[in-house]
């Protein structure tokens, strides 16, 4: 028997989902034709239910007594002035919601349920016609991806029927050239011809064509995504080969630093550095853009959740304690007209990658306390989406070490169809199809599932009873357990591994991507005990095979052999391709503006651009203070001015610190992708320094995002802006400890391919030894006089300036590294000996944004003279605007109390007096003429800064 | 001399359990942070401790609704164990995830006496988000000044507080009239969401719309406890937004840890 319950706000109660639900359908133009939006939440329960226990259900969970209502003999919630909407996950796709309920129908006494269901239904009067209701459902209440609009009333469908087994084997051996790139093609597996002759070689010698899982194997471990193929491969640049762009740049600045305190890098699942005496910090950032710009909610969501469980499967794991994200999208402004056919709006992209992270990060209690946000359009159909994740863990759990007759053991979630070819998909480019062909990449997270498992993991970790872990990431079993018995072998049975439903070949159980998962290595003798830490707090721990020691990997179902091949071809046969770099310097139009008398409108517009603009809507939405430990949140000031970097205190007793820091900037990337990496090393590292940190206690990471590096120009920037990370990040004497790139961020429509700026992100994790020397950027006090560390150049080339006005110009700022690593180590010590009051770094918008900013946070004018005082060596006294508004490197503002200490602190170093602040609200700066150039109050500033994202 | 031991009940979902040890240990007493598991299947047993604490986070995902599937495990797994805690004249405290727990299970306000009526209830944020963010709370004065505050876990605390709030779900909601007459006249009504200068306003001082601005409330006894705002993220000055305006004289202890201690030294006295 299945019974229908719908349940909704009361009469009089205050729906506040539908309420904004109502608000987001009046943003779409409807505004004077909603009226009302009402959101009833559907179950369907199926099961020997008898009347009075569906009333007990109702009654005793499914309502809230105080404001809800409900009904369950089907005579559903309507009104004859409302038309229906009801949306409901599509089969195979996870609803959090199915799980819990059952678990709280057990709890009730009530027996005999089979199974729930979840659907919404939304009531929605106004003068709509169904057409315009099917539009808005589309737009706002659903993604066909994983949901579907209902047409009548929701019903559970069964899923699936058991599985008959059937081998299939892919002939190659007898394929042509053309018919191996069809068979890649066909099955998405993105491996080119030589790639698929590779294969085609090794399967001649073993005299059989290979099953489909074998070729799966191949294709996920040699994907971009898992190998890196690309940076590791060989490059022809400028007429020299490069081999392996990664070791020769990035991993060498690390090998040649040959810092005492970085414990494990580019090894395991993140970077390890050392945090005390007793523990070591851990430090990773992934991309999750494909699957965010098809499915933003699931996709935000499982790209943190996935970022989360790389320190869990770090050394013998971490505990997570700190989020970080990141994220370009289109302008949310962008006309509908334009958008690109199968694109989803920018609004929308970013409201759902918001929401995906929030409730992914929250529910894990983890705070998400650093990150940023960036618009171009460059990124309407190919959105970025960064998540990073940092774990501490005691010093002796650090590092693993697999046994030849450990089991393979999975743990927590189940296994289905989710996921599947995410790595192999994320490696391929977009294009208007993807949402249909690749529905089954996107994933749902489950965090109460993964809240359980890392509870659980790190009791059992405690417990010294396994010897290695890694997290089901890209690839999913196929990729853990192929990494962990590189070296020794695997032999797994692949009907043990416990299933979401029925129906999975033994090929989709072997390259499911469903989240939540986390493989082990376990001596038998440790076998129950582990199983029982799992199993006391409602987590699964399934035996599924064992690390064997011939190097062979050994998949079976049911006792049919269904892949046996070599591990060192696995991992070793992947041929050395060599791709052509090109890159010739883009020359934009130099823009011809007249100098200005007044310039308060433009720092006023500039406030306002959306990647200047206040972030508070996204940061508030986040806990960022969960785990007790935060110290220097995103918001700073009674004004909530935007902080430069984050600090934590993981451990509540001590007074150390962990600060978080990030440098990314699209715009410098289009001109010049050598200043682009180098100024967002600078960037990374200076927002550390203005928080009190040291550079020397600094590692850093990279995350490249990048167009289709098979053409040579997109090759050639990547190659100039590796260059620049290994000549930067050495005289800046910090090492790379971890990173990762996301190649293939295009998006074609069939005629035309559109491909994102070249983008690198580089986060900073630095180890602070006592937080209560942390300074923020808001201003303090009254008649405390203002300096500028640094030198400003006429560099406004992609600046935020240039921008505004319509050009990208030439001049991107660059870095002097020696002299930069001088002012900031002079900097750090000044601060720690407390002369620093607050200190801001100039990025975005230059010197006005920064000191506008640190004005209205702390809620203090300023009066700034730029021809007052003399200016240090080196300084050219350069045109108003290009002082203001140029984004040269390495510059801070700061606020200073003894101004005769600070000046002998930074001895030699170049500071500028600027100005003081003031007791009231004005905000005024002088030119370098004396004659006033902007004239505001911190209140206008303020507003303006607030205005963009305030009614989202 | 022994010392006062806590429990702090944990399940899938909770996440301010660490903390919350950290500020009753900070506060002076001995914590075990236990799984409700742990309790269903009796390995370990309510009667051995003084003070039960629910922190916060999102047990089972806050799936159905906030706080429901682990205050129906309460309700009908435990009841007993509980209802014998309370007449044992012990304390109990749940702050955001538990402050919804405690009011689901129909053990706060608990008007009628009977440990299971639903009297109020925590509800979707006005503003349909989650949001974090730091709010001034006053502790409510009775309108007839002979009630005096009966909440054991506020003694002292006079003037404004202030610690943040982070939830989707905390408006509150008495179920009529008569239950929010009630409350006051009993002066059941322990914090209330105010400006800098102690008057009640709205968004977003007022954060998630509560009735009347009501941040926590206590059952008659002045024992149970819960809130919305999370005192245990408030225990050194160093989590506070602002620490770094201070002087450095001025950076030590929080407002939140005053709270931890009054339920300490309450049950030290009982031990």
């Amino acid at each position: 028997m299945s019974w229908r319950i719908e349940v909704r706000e009361k009469e009089g109660f205050y729906d506040a989902v539908g309420e904004s639900i109502k608000r987001e359908i009046a943003d779409l133009g409807f505004e004077n034709r909603i009226k009302e939006v009402n959101a009833v939440q559907v179950y369907l329960l199926e099961g020997e239910l008898k009347e009075p226990d569906v009333k007990f259900i109702c009654e005793n969970l499914l309502i809230d007594p105080v404001t809800q209502e409900y009904n369950y003999k089907g005579t559903a919630f309507n009104d004859e002035e409302f038309k229906e909407v009801e949306v409901a996950y599509n089969p195979g796709v996870m609803d959090p919601v199915e799980a819990s309920a059952k678990k709280a129908i057990a709890d009730l006494g009530v027996k005999g349920l089979r199974a729930v269901k979840t659907a919404k239904k939304y009531l929605i009067k106004g003068s709509l016609s169904y057409k315009d209701i099917r539009s808005i459902a589309e737009e706002i209440l659903y993604n066909k991806v994983i949901q579907h609009l209902v047409i009548g009333q929701s019903k559970i469908i069964s899923e699936g029927s058991p599985y008959q087994f059937k081998l299939s084997y892919i002939n190659i051996l007898g394929a042509s050239a053309g018919q191996l790139e069809k068979i890649s093609r066909g099955r998405q597996l993105f491996l080119n011809l030589e790639e698929m002759k590779a294969i085609k070689q090794y399967f001649k010698k073993l005299k059989r064509d290979p099953t489909d899982c074998e070729l799966e194997t191949l294709a996920q471990t040699w994907s971009e995504h898992c190998r890196h193929k690309t940076l590791r491969g060989l490059i022809e640049f400028e007429g020299r080969t490069i081999k392996n762009l990664l070791k020769k740049t990035i991993m060498r600045v690390t090998e040649e630093l040959d810092k005492p305190w970085c414990v494990s890098v580019f090894k395991d699942n993140s970077g390890v550095i050392r945090f005390d005496e007793k523990y070591n910090v851990c430090f990773k950032v992934e991309t999750h853009n494909h699957p965010s710009a098809l499915e933003p909610y699931g996709g935000a969501g499982t790209g943190i959740g996935g970022v989360i469980r790389d320190p869990l499967g770090t050394g013998l794991g971490a505990k997570p304690i700190i989020n970080t994200d990141v994220f370009c999208f289109g302008p949310p402004d962008y006309p509908y007209r334009k958008l690109p056919k199968g694109v989803l709006h920018p609004k929308r992209l970013m409201k759902g990658v918001v929401a995906g992270v929030r409730d992914y990060g929250n529910r894990m209690g983890i705070p998400t306390s650093n990150g940023a946000v960036l618009f171009d359009e460059n990124f309407v159909g190919n959105p970025l989406v960064f998540c990073g994740n940092v774990g501490i863990m005691p010093k002796n759990k650090s590092l693993k070490k697999v046994k030849r007759g450990d089991l393979i053991v999975v743990v927590g979630g189940r296994t289905g169809r989710d996921g599947i070819h995410g790595a192999t998909f994320s490696s391929g480019e977009l294009t208007h199809q993807s949402k249909g062909s690749s529905g089954s990449a996107v994933q749902i997270g489950n965090p109460i599932e993964e809240k359980k498992l890392t509870d659980t993991i790190l009791q059992a970790r405690d417990k010294n009873l396994y010897n290695a872990i890694t997290d089901c990431g890209a690839g999913g079993l196929s990729s853990a357990v192929g990494e962990m018995g590189e070296k020794l072998g695997a032999e797994v049975h692949l009907e043990k591994v416990p299933l979401k439903y029925n129906g999975l070949s033994y090929d989709e159980i072997w390259i499911s991507e469903a989240q939540e998962r986390m493989v082990l290595a376990v001596d038998p003798k440790n076998i129950n005990e582990l199983i029982d830490t799992f199993n006391r707090e409602d987590v699964e721990a399934t035996v599924i095979g064992r690390f064997t020691g011939n190097r062979n990997l050994r998949l079976l179902y049911d006792a049919n052999v269904v892949c046996d091949i070599d591990m060192k071809f696995l991992h070793d046969g992947l041929p050395n391709i060599k791709r052509k770099a090109v890159w010739r310097k883009p020359r934009f139009k130099e823009p011809m503006m007249k100098a200005k008398k007044d310039l308060t409108g433009d720092l006023l517009k500039l406030l306002s651009n959306l990647n200047i603009a206040s972030k508070e809507w996204i940061i508030r939405q986040y806990d960022h203070e969960v785990q007790g430990g935060s110290v220097l949140k995103p918001l700073h000031g009674p004004n909530n001015g935007p902080g430069d970097a984050c600090i934590t205190r993981p451990i509540l007793s001590s007074k150390k610190g962990v600060i978080l820091s990030c440098g990314i900037n699209p715009d410098y990337g289009k001109i010049d992708p050598y200043w682009m990496a180098a100024s967002v090393i600078d960037e990374a590292l200076r927002q550390t320094v203005a928080v009190g940190g040291d550079i020397r206690k600094s590692a850093i990471l990279d995350n490249f995002c990048w167009g289709n590096t098979n053409k040579p120009d997109r090759l050639g920037t990547l190659v100039k802006a590796s260059q620049a990370c290994y000549d930067i990040a050495k005289a800046y004497e910090v090492p790379f400890i971890s990173g990762k790139d996301s190649l293939n961020n295009e998006y074609s429509t069939g005629k035309k391919t559109i491909s994102i700026p070249p983008t690198l992100l580089i986060s900073c994790i630095s180890i602070m030894d006592n937080i209560s020397k942390a300074i923020s950027m808001d201003a303090k006090k009254p008649g405390n006089i203002i300096y500028i560390v640094g030198l400003t150049h006429d560099e406004l080339g992609g600046s935020q300036y240039y921008k505004m006005n319509g050009f990208y110009g030439n001049n991107v700022p660059r870095v002097d590294p020696v002299y930069g690593r001088r002012i900031m180590n002079t900097l750090t010590k000044a601060i720690g000996k407390r002369y620093v009051r607050s200190c801001h770094d100039c990025s975005d918008g230059g010197v006005a944004v920064a000191l506008a900013e640190m004005a209205f946070a702390g809620g203090f004018g300023m009066s700034i003279h730029l021809g007052a005082f003399d200016p240090p060596k080196g300084q050219s006294l350069l045109r108003n605007d290009i002082l203001l508004f140029s984004e040269s490197n390495t510059r801070f503002i700061v606020e200073v109390s003894d101004e005769g200490r600070f000046i002998d602190s930074m001895k030699d170093m170049p500071i500028w007096r600027l100005g003081h602040i003031r007791n009231d609200r004005a905000f005024k700066i002088f030119g370098i003429d004396e004659k006033l150039i902007i004239e505001t109050d911190i209140d206008t500033l303020k507003a303006s800064w607030q205005y963009p994202f305030r009614n989202l | 001399m022994s010392k006062v031991l806590v429990i702090v009940i944990r399940t899938a979902g909770t996440n301010c359990d660490k903390e919350t040890v950290f500020a009753f240990e900070t506060a002076g007493a001995n914590v075990e942070l236990v799984h409700i598991n742990e309790l269903v299947q009796r390995e370990k047993k309510l009667e051995d401790y003084q003070i039960l604490a629910i922190p916060g986070g999102f047990t089972y995902g806050d799936d159905i609704a906030s706080g429901k599937i682990l205050a129906n495990e309460l309700k009908f797994k435990l009841e007993e164990d509980i209802q014998k805690f309370i007449n044992d004249g012990k304390l109990i405290i749940g702050i955001c995830n538990g402050f919804q727990i405690l009011v689901k299970a129909g053990l706060l306000p608990n008007l009628s006496g009977s440990f299971s009526t639903i009297e109020v209830t925590l509800t979707v944020n006005d503003s349909d988000k989650f949001e974090d963010r730091w709010v001034h709370l006053k502790k409510v004065k009775s309108q007839k000044s002979k009630v005096k505050s009966k909440c054991v876990w506020t003694k002292g605390i006079d003037g404004i507080i202030e610690l943040p709030v982070a939830h989707g779900e905390g408006k509150f909601i008495p179920r009529d009239k008569d239950v929010l007459t009630q409350l006051k006249k009993e002066n059941l009504i322990v914090f209330e969401y105010v400006d800098e200068n102690g008057m009640r306003k709205g968004y977003p001082y007022n954060p998630n719309g509560s009735v009347e601005n009501i941040a926590g409330i206590c059952d008659r006894t002045g024992r149970i406890f819960g809130l919305m705002p999370h005192p245990e993220r408030h225990i050194t000055s160093f989590q506070h937004p602002h620490w770094t305006r201070n002087k450095r004289s001025e950076n030590g202890e929080g407002d939140g840890i005053t709270i931890f201690k009054n339920g300490v030294n309450f049950s030290r006295k009982y031990l």
